[in-house]
């Protein structure tokens, strides 16, 4: 698993490395200077400006003229951004309800796929919610994620009301005893009221369906994304309480490093991290793993 | 999508009033306020270099101009260098007399090139151009799908590939029929594919080996961060790009990778995406853009949208109006109306100039709603009474408010709202656009 965060991080790393790499090994005489290189090369990864600041403000005296001092401090600084892993708790509920939020093209319906061929694939049973009810052939493309993994469907026509697909979708896995309900949104625009609005109304009537779900909300975050990803994480937590991310084609040239930022900001931890196309490319997310292969 | 990085650039440009002449010190806190904009909107760090670079040298080399303060020769050097960036004129897409003209999406997935192609072939369409969209994406699943559920509600032709076929089949193939049918333009959806997967970015130069698209189009996410440029720079270097779409152009995102995409490209941007239905692709003019940037608006494409969603006739008469000095609450209707058939209030108001950095003025945060209740209100009343605004007295009000499901308070309040706006009406030749700007701000909250 390790591994696959490593691969898809290697660009990343690679791209970085060559210019830390300078940064690292000589120590320089104007640490101001060295300052800004290390400003533009976590601009470069897309990490949020104010993070940047934050982090560069408090690396300590000693270590800002450069040298294998300054990147320790830099990766505990970073490391020191992330959330906590929540605590292990009990067995989780069953259903398990999960929904996914994000702004268009960011791969939703895709990460769905994978998670539930991973889940199924576990031995567990579930369905998968299209309440994506906007976008022209979504259902097509979330059915055939539920035949390749092997977990149920429930679908009504393009344009019913995402909201009630939901609903039926909790209400079946009840009926049923299933294991997980992944429910997938429509992409929308943080910035457009109404449709977030929408949303807000699909984890409303959720709720009704079974009390306490959904019990995961997952922001899906791509990983091109540049700064403007922080007013994403915004808007959607204002809407709904999201409890995560996922962050998507981290196998690119693409760095996501805004999502160190959101992290920072909003206490979302990643829980997921999309590295591929293929349905184990997507791992769960190794702050260490992370960090260390952003400066490694 | 640039309002904020205006605001910055204005404020960085007050901090210049009131100084005799632009000097090494004085210029430091604007260019750094301009640096941090532009590296908040998702500027490449070394775009940004360069830009500032250019605007430095220019604004300590320069005489200030006799007419100018040394804040508005400052905008204008930014302005100008802006300019040089985004590159000059619009960009029309080439086909050859001959048909079919072909085109080619490419980009990145999820970057919005089905619902591009969509747009694209209602656009041709609208221009009298018939239509062959091509699904050749074969890896995504239900892709061909949604091109044909794209293909029927714009009313194009949608090709039917062949069991088995690949990218390059398919393509090789639509084309051939295209020319057997007649169709003007075929428009190539390609797979979403990363510029590090070498045998996608092979198959790309295949379809281009096979077909000789003479467009070759990047869509390009306006909400891309600092990777934009390697992308784009990749795939220029695999199929021979003619030009960008700039895609969901209407979030929040600056979409400062445009000007990165422009500085390593040299491409020019053909169209912007702004919003998921149809008709939301409008072209772009770079020279408009850097009016945008600076604050001064997007005028001239709020001007074209008006042009050709506004009743010319009824247009005609709000001018001869307008000239009489006469502004009744039958013409409050109807502009409000027209302003409403526009589209979406946030996106026209994001296009007046100054609206960015007036106080208070969040144009996402005019409520729709609200607007739609004035309508009624104004629906509630009689002819006469539109024509006479004199003669609403208190159980017309009444009568009105009941009609429209709302409180007398409330027709007051649009009553109240009206005279303001009639009184900048009629003095709009003189303040010119002032008066609009503060009249449009109010007429939602």
């Amino acid at each position: 698993m390790i591994g696959k965060i490593r691969l898809g991080l290697k660009k990343t790393r690679e791209a970085l490395t060559d210019r830390l790499a300078g940064l690292f090994s000589r120590p320089s005489e104007q640490g101001e200077a060295t300052l800004e290189e290390l400003e533009e090369v976590l601009l470069t990864a897309d990490v949020g400006i104010e993070t940047i600041h934050r982090l560069l403000d408090r690396l300590p005296k000693e270590s800002r003229s450069g040298g294998s001092g300054l990147k320790e401090a830099l990766r505990q600084r970073m490391l020191g951004l992330y959330p906590p892993p929540p605590p292990k708790e009990g067995p989780p509920p069953k259903p398990w309800v999960q929904l996914f939020v994000g702004v268009n093209g960011v791969g939703k319906t895709t990460t769905i796929g994978k998670l539930a061929a991973q889940r199924v694939s576990a031995g567990q049973r579930g369905v998968l919610a299209a309440a994506d009810t906007f976008r022209a052939a979504a259902v097509e493309q979330l059915e055939i994620w539920s035949k390749r993994s092997g977990s149920e469907l429930v679908r009504q026509k393009e344009g019913a009301d995402p909201a009630a697909v939901a609903f039926d979708a909790v209400q079946r896995a009840v009926a049923k005893g299933l294991d997980f309900v992944l429910i997938d949104t429509a992409g929308r625009l943080h910035v457009k009221h109404n449709l977030m609005e929408e949303l807000a109304k699909v984890h409303r009537v959720v709720g009704r369906a079974l009390p306490g779900c959904p019990h995961q909300v997952s922001l899906v975050l791509d990983a091109t994304t540049g700064q403007n990803g922080l007013s994403q994480a915004r808007q959607f937590t204002a809407r709904v309480p999201v409890s995560d991310l996922v962050l998507t084609k981290l196998d690119g040239t693409a760095k996501g490093g805004i999502a160190l930022s959101i992290a920072a900001e909003l206490g979302l931890p990643i829980r997921y991290v999309g590295v591929g196309e293929k349905v184990d490319d997507l791992v769960p997310f190794d702050a260490q793993e992370y960090v260390a292969g952003l400066l490694a | 999508m640039f309002e904020r990085l205006t605001d910055r650039i204005q404020g960085a440009i007050r901090g210049l009033r009131g100084q005799g002449k632009i000097t090494e010190g004085n210029i430091q806190e604007g260019l750094r306020s301009v640096r941090l904009a532009l590296l908040e909107a998702d500027v490449h760090v070394s775009v940004v270099r360069d830009f500032l670079e250019g605007v430095k040298t220019r604004a300590l080399g320069e005489e200030v101009l006799q007419s100018l303060s040394p804040d508005q020769h400052f905008i204008k050097i930014l302005y100008d260098e802006l300019q040089r960036v985004l590159g000059e004129g619009s960009a029309r897409l080439k086909f050859p007399d001959m048909p079919p003209g072909i085109l080619m999406l490419v980009g990145l997935q999820g970057s919005g090139k089905t619902t591009t192609a969509g747009k694209l072939a209602r656009h041709f369409l609208a221009d009298g151009h018939p239509c062959l969209l091509v699904p050749a994406d074969v890896y995504r699943p239900a892709a061909r799908q949604q091109l044909e559920t794209v293909g029927k509600a714009v009313g194009a032709q949608v090709f039917q590939p062949e069991p088995g076929d690949g990218p390059v089949a398919i393509c090789k193939k639509a084309v051939a029929e295209a020319k057997r049918k007649g169709s003007h333009r075929v428009i190539i959806d390609t797979a979403g594919r990363l510029n590090i997967d070498e045998v996608l970015m092979e198959e790309l130069a295949q379809i281009v080996r096979a077909v000789a698209p003479h467009e070759s189009l990047y869509v390009a996410d306006a909400m891309a961060g600092q990777s934009a440029m390697a992308t784009v720079k990749a795939f220029h270097e695999k199929v021979d790009l003619t030009g960008v779409i700039l895609s969901k152009a209407d979030g929040d995102a600056r979409g400062g990778a445009i000007l990165s995409v422009k500085a390593v490209t040299g491409l020019p941007v053909k169209f912007v995406g702004v919003g998921e239905k149809y008709d939301a692709l409008e072209a772009f003019y770079p020279d408009r853009m850097a009016s945008r940037i600076l604050g001064m608006g997007d005028v001239l494409s709020l001007i074209e949208k008006a042009q050709s969603t506004v009743d010319a006739k009824e247009a005609e008469e709000m001018a001869r109006r307008l000239k009489r000095a006469e502004f009744t609450l039958e013409d409050f209707r109807s502009q409000l109306r027209q302003m409403r058939k526009m589209g979406p209030l946030e996106q026209v108001l994001g296009m007046i100039p100054g609206l960015g950095a007036m106080r208070g003025v969040d144009p996402s945060q005019i409520d729709e709603r609200r607007l739609k209740r004035v309508e009624a209100i104004l629906d509630s009343m009689t002819a006469y009474e539109r024509e006479h605004h004199q003669v609403i007295n208190g159980s017309r009000r009444k009568r009105i408010a009941l009609g429209a499901g709302v409180a007398v308070s409330e027709v007051n309040q649009v009553l109240k709202q009206y005279l303001t706006m009639r009184k900048m009406m009629l003095q709009f030749k003189k303040t010119g656009l002032k008066g609009m700007r503060r009249m449009l701000g109010g007429v939602g909250r």
